[in-house]
């Protein structure tokens, strides 16, 4: 039949008339199976009611689920993190209260209750049952719990109830890393296994506690317990123990986030320090930070409130989800692209006059000395971050190359650390700039790229990563937070392995230690640029600074840090590494409107890198 | 009177006001009256499922109600603007499918969900209207019954996105899309032998799909069904209260808000997918017929629109819809009281939950833009 034609007048006929046999066919179909339903019922309700009645009534055995107990979280050297503390909860019995005004009225008198707390009491007290316990007040303090347990036995029906909730010792230390538990959300139900979470009330809601949620949470247990035909609990006939959390054991270095966090005193940014060889994330830091207990059983509106219009947002994850152009710290990684791609030879010098000009641009492009640096080689154009020659190094390398370099670095992507949210950066290129800004990519974007600003944006944890890759020259290492894994119930110690990702190996050896070699001199040289933090040092570090611009400054116009406000300053940023022959630890810091990389990053990496080498304790093993 | 008018199908002049005001709208009347009553009845049932809660009750009215101005809209469309839209609409839910096996939220184990930063969506629900559609639709290109090729890629229409979403997995779905796709297959006249060859050779690859296809929490739901004291905390213990409250309801039940079994916590998911035991408890066999009547009225007068409509698409499509509204009824009652395996299907118009409603409602819209967009044509 030729298709798309009107099928002719004696052909819908037809069609009807099958149609309308199938359409009978179809309704005996539905007929016989209401049939089937309905004597189902009849079987069900009228045959058997006298059985299942009985059923019903004698239906005391209930099944009641228990809470498995949430897994601890150590760092590496065991010290807790996040543990469960018993919390006691006021809770009142309907049915032996013979006066609820009179005895609300008594505990007004002898502890603090709010509006809300009533109101909450009144909702919840018409949906339970006469005889259950009905929560008053969350989050008794020991005070408390005394004095309503002296004066007890005027109170009938009033009772303390002890529940685990979770608690952070270590307070605001490390809460961007360890994240926090809070009330089981509406959307979270969707997403959770319902039977399993039947006696739950937390879940990880951010860091390594949501990111580990499975291993911490454990199996829900359950006991039969007969009740009477009110639902009343008479006693417990069976019962299967819950299956614990595993307990997770973090790379984490508590006194070593410690010393990150104090080192940054009243300044804001994010500090990530990690084990090169293995990815071991020893300290991760974002300044501000807020205190991951008050959110454990529902913070109260105004804390909440500011601690989200701060202007500081201390509950902005900068070590991950931070984003900020690198500047300076790039250039050893494009010193390492023109090596290879021989953009600029090996030796090449030029001689710094303080400014750089393309052929037929009348634009400036400055060098932060004004002066400029002389007869520049690439060792000392890292050593004493010059920006001339990189411009120039960076128009004859071209953006498809340092795109290229970069990208195998792993910039412009995610690290894949163990903790959700992280962003993954800005690496421009031609391809990216045509689809999202539809406009062609300019030389003068290449120059500024070259020096890490411009539309450049990394995170503070890719630096650490490409920091370490290069350390290890060429060796990459996913960013990992969890050490080990312990089984609270065997107490069975499983140690993670790392996960190495693919190795840049077309680079040659002597060019990482060219570029080593000159990142050892901004340390140890007589002229690096943060020569001053490398005086009276132990071992030998490498590192590079790096200083952020937040504005743009017009042309010819200075630059002077007092003259402009505070949260307009430049960050300073520092990458580094040590020691320079065995690299164990790698910092990276970034001081948000700190200035200059040299004198507000370095000198905190400086106090990382000592309290890592100069102290160091083996990580944790349980016997 | 203008020239439109005069065309309608019914006699006018016994056309009372309400009933040409409701043409006028595009509503039909019988179904509107039933879907109201099945709305009070679903109102009061959840009341009593979640504890006198009102949250929940709020919640499903305002899902109604969102459901209700969806199938008012969609009834106002030509069926002709319904069919040249059936294919965008597929190619549109097939895209999302795909979406979401790509980046998708998981949601308790199962990846159903695209998150639309303020609203979460389940592109299955699409594809519940879009299957039917997107087969009548290419059925009717050429004549039925059709062609043993045209079958072939009706069935691919058809099988693709029912694999999709049963991998996500999403048992219930899959299996009304399917049921949905084989009904528009069986009304353009499938041929019996097909049927029976199909009957046969699903019932050979029972082992296949046992073992690769199904996910282990759908063969321990069968594994349940057969012997309900496998999984005590889970589905067969459910099975089991469930079949305790139906069957203690009696003939007369114990009354509206006063079933023990659902309000002592022996019945779980009861104001979702298990809320039909909380109502035959209360409300007895004679409230179980009462609801069975309302939705056979509605199904009836599903089917005589199918019957009555006008181009071999509207057929397919109305008689469809309608049969996949008895499938609902029928695997959720069925489920419920014992008579096949756990399958996440709701009560239709009752159950509070999600998104599904709506598509329900829009098939409703269908139903009514058929019957109401009759032309007298000479035959």
């Amino acid at each position: 039949m030729p298709r798309n034609t009107r099928p002719a007048l004696k052909d819908n006929l037809r069609e009807t008339a099958l149609f309308n046999r199938r359409l009978l066919v179809a309704s005996i179909g539905v007929g016989i199976l209401t049939a089937i339903l309905i004597s189902r019922m009849f079987y069900l309700q009228v045959v058997n009611q006298a059985h299942f009645s009985t059923l019903s009534e004698n239906n005391r055995v209930n099944l009641l689920p228990i809470p498995p107990t949430r897994g601890l979280i150590y760092d590496r050297n065991g010290i807790v993190l996040a543990q469960n503390q018993p919390s006691f909860t006021l809770t009142l019995v309907p049915e032996h209260i013979p006066d609820l005004d009179a005895t609300l009225a008594r505990l007004q008198n002898l502890i603090q209750l709010t509006d809300a707390d009533i109101e909450r009491f009144h909702r919840y007290r018409r949906q339970k049952r006469r005889f259950e316990g009905i929560p008053l007040r969350f989050r008794l303090t020991d005070e408390e719990v005394a004095r309503i347990s002296v004066d007890q036995y005027r109170l009938p029906g009033v009772e303390i109830k002890a529940e685990l909730a979770r608690h952070y010792p270590l307070g605001k230390l490390a809460s961007h890393a360890i994240g926090y538990v809070g009330r089981i959300s509406e959307n979270e139900l969707d997403d959770i296994n319902t039977a399993n979470y039947s006696a739950t009330t937390h879940i990880g809601k951010v860091g390594v506690e949501r990111y580990y949620e499975e291993e911490l949470h454990g199996e829900v247990g359950y006991q039969r317990v007969e009740t009477n035909a009110q639902g009343r609990i008479l006693r417990v006939l069976e019962r299967t123990l819950p299956k614990p959390g595993k307990n997770l054991y973090l790379n984490l270095d508590a006194r070593l986030q410690e010393i990150a966090e104090q080192s940054f005193e009243d300044e804001n940014g994010a500090l990530i320090a990690m084990d090169p060889t293995n990815g071991a994330v020893l300290a991760l830091a974002s300044l501000p930070t807020y205190d991951p207990n008050l959110f454990v059983n529902g913070i109260d509106s105004v804390t909440y409130r500011e601690l989200t219009s701060s202007i500081e947002r201390p509950l902005f994850n900068r070590a991950l989800r931070g984003q900020y152009p690198p500047g300076s710290t790039l250039k050893p990684f494009l010193g390492l692209a023109s090596l290879e791609t021989e953009a600029l030879r090996p030796d090449h010098e030029m001689k710094c006059r303080g400014w750089y000009k393309l052929k037929n641009d009348e634009r400036r492009y400055r060098d932060w000395k004004e002066e400029g640096h002389g007869k520049t080689d690439l060792s000392k154009a890292i050593t004493e971050s010059c920006d001339v020659y990189f411009y120039e190094l960076s128009f004859e390398l071209g953006i498809d190359n340092i795109h290229k370099y970069l990208s195998r670095f792993g910039l412009g992507k995610r690290t894949g650390i163990d903790i959700r949210g992280e962003m993954p950066g800005l690496l421009p290129s031609r391809e990216w700039k045509r689809r999202t800004r539809n406009q062609p990519w300019f030389h003068g974007e290449t120059l500024i790229t070259g020096i890490g600003q411009g539309f450049m944006l990394t995170t503070p944890l890719q630096l650490a990563s490409i920091t370490a890759t290069l350390s290890q020259r060429g060796q990459r290492q996913t960013p990992r937070m969890l050490y080990a894994i312990q089984d609270a119930s065997t107490n069975e110690f499983k140690v993670q392995d790392s996960k190495p990702l693919e190795p840049i190996q077309d680079i040659k050896q002597d060019h990482w230690q060219t570029v080593i070699k000159a990142m050892r001199d901004v340390i140890h040289g007589r002229t690096g640029t943060a020569r001053g933090t490398g005086y009276g040092m132990e071992y030998e570090a490498a590192g590079k600074t790096g200083t952020a611009q937040v504005f743009g400054i017009a042309q010819d116009e200075e630059y002077v840090e007092e003259d402009v406000v505070k949260h307009l300053r430049d960050h300073g940023l520092f990458i580094s590494f040590a020691p320079v022959d065995d690299p164990r630890i790698v910092v990276a810091v970034i001081v948000e409107n700190g200035g200059s990389g040299s004198s507000s990053a370095a000198p905190i990496a400086r106090k990382i890198m000592d309290h890592y080498l100069l102290n160091q304790d083996p990580p944790h093993e349980p016997d | 009177m203008s020239l439109t008018d005069s065309y309608q199908f019914a006699n006018e002049n016994r056309i009372s006001a309400g009933r040409q005001l409701l043409q006028r709208l595009h509503l039909d009347l019988p179904l509107l009256l039933a879907l109201l009553v099945l709305a009070i009845i679903g109102g009061f049932v959840l009341y009593s499922a979640s504890d006198r809660g009102t949250d929940l009750l709020i919640r499903h009215a305002l899902r109604l109600l969102i459901g209700f101005i969806i199938m008012v809209g969609i009834a106002q469309l030509q069926p002709d603007t319904i069919r040249h839209w059936s294919p965008w609409l597929y190619a549109l839910g097939l895209l999302l499918l795909l979406a979401v096996l790509a980046f998708g939220q998981t949601g308790g184990g199962a990846r159903r969900w695209l998150d639309f930063g303020l609203f979460r969506f389940q592109p299955s629900e699409i594809m519940k209207l879009a299957v039917p559609m997107m087969l009548a639709w290419y059925l009717c290109i050429a004549a039925i019954p059709p062609s043993p090729k045209r079958l072939l890629v009706a069935l691919i229409l058809l099988i693709v996105p029912t694999l999709l979403i049963a991998r996500q997995p999403d048992l219930g779905t899959a299996l009304l899309i399917a049921s949905a796709g084989f009904f528009v297959l069986f009304l353009a006249g499938l041929r019996w032998r097909f049927i029976l060859g199909a009957l046969v050779a699903l019932t050979a690859s029972t082992p296949l799909v046992w073992n690769y296809l199904l996910h282990d929490y759908q063969r321990q739901r069968v594994l349940t069904f057969l012997n309900p004291e496998l999984e005590p905390l889970g589905s067969g213990y459910h099975i089991i209260q469930s079949t305790i409250a139906i069957g203690s309801g009696g003939i007369h039940g114990k009354g509206w808000l006063n079933g023990t079994q659902a309000h002592l916590d022996f019945l779980p998911e009861r104001s979702t997918d298990f809320i039909f035991a909380v109502y035959s408890e209360e409300f007895g066999l004679l409230g179980v017929l009462l609801l069975l009547f309302f939705y056979g009225v509605l199904i009836t007068r599903g089917l005589m629109i199918a019957a009555q409509a006008q181009d071999t698409y509207s057929r397919l499509l109305a008689g469809s819809v309608t049969l996949t509204f008895f499938i609902y009824v029928l695997v959720n009652i069925g489920m419920v009281s014992g008579l096949m395996p756990v399958v996440g299907v709701p009560l239709p118009l009752i159950s509070y939950g999600g998104t599904s409603i709506v598509t329900l409602m829009a098939g409703f819209g269908i139903l009514m833009s058929i019957q109401t967009h009759r032309r007298l044509i000479s035959t």
